[in-house]
């Protein structure tokens, strides 16, 4: 057997390539995007013509994936936690159609917030659309789960969940590989009315995926990814699920464990299991990874005599990670004694990079809306929103992807004139260009500026799918001429953007202002690569 | 066996290439090998660290827990301290003395020698200063993790295979230029201690 070093996501890939994968499908989001970017690198998947370039957004990605299982082969579709927000509305309903080839959904959650707005939970996605839910607890499970999650997907023609998060996805461990399956031949659904989900015929489908709720838990008692460790301590059983098993077994690493323990990586929920290890221990202790998802379910709203501790009693803290300290601490271990941080440390957040056109086209905005005060600027995510900090204090919002075009959209209706929108090109294409069509309709008195660096910066500079044309698109979606201005941000153009801008919010109206500009680092890499190419020559 | 090492720095500032050479050289060695990175927002000039676990056992966490570091690797003075709680008490905190400086409110730099030095176990290493005496001021990060070498549990094969496959690509002339500068750390670290 091969043996590999591999990030979590990278173990991710390389098993989906291993159990017979034809399409990887994603947008990029941190923890999420190594997963695609390793499928990309595979030599074998160059060969195979194995599908690899990035979606225009999650929701694309996902529709396409179930695309292609429709047509009878193995699809992956990967984003992060919030990402699933977006693909919602048709991972939901694949649920209800069911799939044909394999289908599984990595969501990459991020507690604490490393990377993201918020620690959303994306098991819950996975009870909500009732399918079956893996939780790896290191690299090689992640990498071995693969296989069985195309399995089970095949066996019960239902999409499969993959939940894995931050230090799991950046990690990186020897990883054992199995041999390459073959890819699935082209093969139509056998039902040719499986994938019309009028009212009719989905609501016979609603009733397979419940009456298939029995075999998903019966998979999940039988699976070899959970586990029941005998014990004989019997006042406290432990359920420790995906990564926070991990950290349990850390917490321990020196002492041994006279606990009964549950180890839980699939759901739905083992509940015979459940109730066997409720059944012997006068306590019980819930490690989880996330929100209190199966503690809560545990506990119910009905108060019980039975004890159960976790993040819910303040054993645990309530957000956040867990780390095997909070875990050890739980248990009542003292930290080692160590030493602080000394008061001369201080912060150091991140930034925009030196030469960023971002910080240009902030500088000059700023400068345009001196007249007019503060609290102006709807905002966005992206490389951008790191704007909102000294010394730039540029924006004012960052909630969601494309929410800057319709929360400016918003307020302007309210009465907030001039309100700015500030979308970088990516986010623009992802989720802005529906808003501005909206804004386009009603001639709302916005000013967009889209900040374009010609990539998706701030996951490491992946393929943007507007490059080179953002233009065209509004002007396709029908923004007036007159009012849409392409500028360079750089020093040397600061008085004419300024000028631009300042006539800009003053027309009660819809414009937009282009701000294009390579970014940097992609700059300086392809500059690398040319210099190393002529070398070669 | 077991070595939790802590990699400090800037985000830019390639502190991933120091873990890569670790990692392969653990491999190498048929070790045992977690390594946590940080991607994403904190890339952008920020604190970033990266954690690495070596042992001839299977290892759980890929986090090292508090108090459990042997060694802490900054290619910047301010960043290596940030760690101290992870530090055992008899650890070693190698560190470049040269300050990345993208803050406003970037310490003195004598108050930050007096909080390094405050722990006992503590190289102060000019790795920009070495790396430029060989000629070679790309490599400063190799020539700070030298200083580590004498820590570490390899042996210079090892090194040799993680740099080839590190900078194989590169040329002859990068590995060894990068090897150099390894042996320059390695030297000063040896130097300091005696």
């Amino acid at each position: 057997m091969e043996k590999k070093l591999l990030l979590g996501d990278e173990a991710i890939a390389q098993g989906a390539l291993d159990a017979g994968l034809s399409g990887c499908y994603a947008y990029p989001g941190t923890p999420s995007t190594e997963i695609m970017e390793y499928v990309q690198k595979n030599p074998l998947a160059k060969e195979k013509n194995i599908h690899r370039t990035w979606s225009t957004n999650e929701k694309t990605a996902m529709e396409a994936a179930l695309g292609m299982s429709y047509a009878g082969k193995r699809a992956m579709v990967c984003m992060k936690h919030v990402g699933l927000n977006v693909a919602a509305d048709a991972f939901i309903n694949s649920a209800i159609t069911g799939v044909n080839g394999g289908l599984v959904v990595v969501a990459a959650d991020d507690p604490s917030m490393h990377s993201s707005q918020n620690e959303q939970d994306s098991r819950f996605y996975g009870k909500f659309a009732m399918v079956p839910v893996f939780e790896p607890s290191n690299q090689q499970e992640a990498y071995d789960m693969m296989h069985q999650a195309f399995n089970l997907s095949e066996k019960y023609l239902v999409p499969v969940l993959i939940r894995i998060t931050t230090r799991l996805s950046h990690s990186r461990s020897g990883i054992e590989t199995r041999e390459q399956r073959e890819e699935n031949k082209l093969k139509m659904p056998g039902d040719p009315r499986q994938f019309i989900l009028l009212p009719s015929i989905a609501r016979n489908k609603y009733k397979g995926l419940i009456s298939n709720q029995e075999h998903f838990e019966s998979e999940a008692e039988d699976s070899d990814f959970n586990h029941y460790f005998k014990g004989t301590n019997k006042k406290l059983g432990i359920i420790a699920c995906g990564i926070a098993y991990n950290y349990f077994r850390e917490a321990f690493a020196d002492i041994h464990i006279e606990h009964p323990v549950l180890k839980i990586s699939q759901y739905p929920l083992p509940v015979d299991r459940i109730r066997s290890i409720a059944d012997e221990c006068e306590e019980i202790i819930v490690l989880e990874e996330g929100y209190p998802f199966v503690e809560e379910m545990l506990t119910g709203i009905l108060k019980t005599q039975y004890k159960i501790h976790g993040r819910l009693d303040g054993t645990l803290p309530r957000d956040g990670e867990l780390n095997a300290d909070l875990v050890g601490k739980a248990f009542g271990f003292p930290i080692p004694e160590t030493w602080n941080v000394p008061s001369v440390v201080t912060g150091r957040p991140p930034a925009l990079c030196p030469g960023c056109g971002h910080t240009d086209i902030f500088i000059a905005l700023n400068e345009a809306l001196d007249e007019y005060g503060k609290g102006r600027v709807f905002s966005d995510i992206g490389c951008y929103t790191l704007g909102a900090l000294d010394p730039l204090n540029a924006i004012d919002s960052c909630v969601d992807m494309g929410a800057s075009v319709t929360m400016a959209m918003g307020a302007a209706d309210a009465g907030l004139v001039p309100a700015v929108a500030f979308i970088g090109d990516s986010t623009f294409t992802h989720s802005g260009m529906t808003g501005l069509l909206d804004a386009v309709v009603r001639n709302s008195p916005v000013t967009l500026i889209i900040s374009d660096n010609s990539t998706t910066a701030m996951t490491g500079g992946q393929h943007s799918a507007g490059t080179g044309h953002i233009d065209k698109i509004c002007l396709g979606l029908g923004v007036d001429p007159d009012h849409l201005h392409v500028v360079i941000p750089l020093k040397k153009h600061h008085e004419e953007n300024v000028r631009i801008l300042k006539t800009e919010l003053e027309f009660k109206g819809l414009s937009v202002i282009i701000a294009r500009r390579e970014c940097v680092q992609t700059y300086a890499r392809r500059k690398r690569l040319e210099a190393s190419a002529k070398v070669k020559k | 066996m077991q070595r939790n090492i802590i990699l400090a720095g800037v985000g830019g500032q390639g502190i991933l290439s120091i873990a890569a050479v670790i990692g392969f050289a653990a491999i190498h060695r048929n070790l045992y090998l977690k390594q946590a990175e940080v991607h994403g927002m904190s890339q952008r000039g920020g604190a970033v660290q990266s954690t690495l676990r070596l042992s001839d056992k299977e290892i759980l966490s890929d986090l090292i827990p508090k108090g459990k570091a042997d060694l802490i690797i900054s290619v910047e003075p301010m960043e290596g301290l940030r760690y101290l709680p992870w530090l055992k008490k008899e650890g070693w905190l190698i560190t470049n003395s040269k300050p990345y400086v993208n803050i406003p409110d970037y310490p003195e730099m004598d108050a930050l020698n007096e909080a390094i030095r405050s722990v006992p176990n503590h190289i102060i290493i000019d790795a920009s200063g070495l790396a430029s005496k060989i000629k070679s001021t790309r490599s400063s990060n190799m020539v700070v993790l030298g200083a580590a070498i004498p820590f570490l549990p390899f042996d210079w094969d090892d090194y040799v295979y993680g740099i080839n496959q590190m900078f194989g690509k590169k040329g002859v002339d990068v590995v060894e230029k990068n090897l150099e500068a390894l042996k320059t750390g390695e030297e000063f670290s040896e130097n300091t201690r005696k």
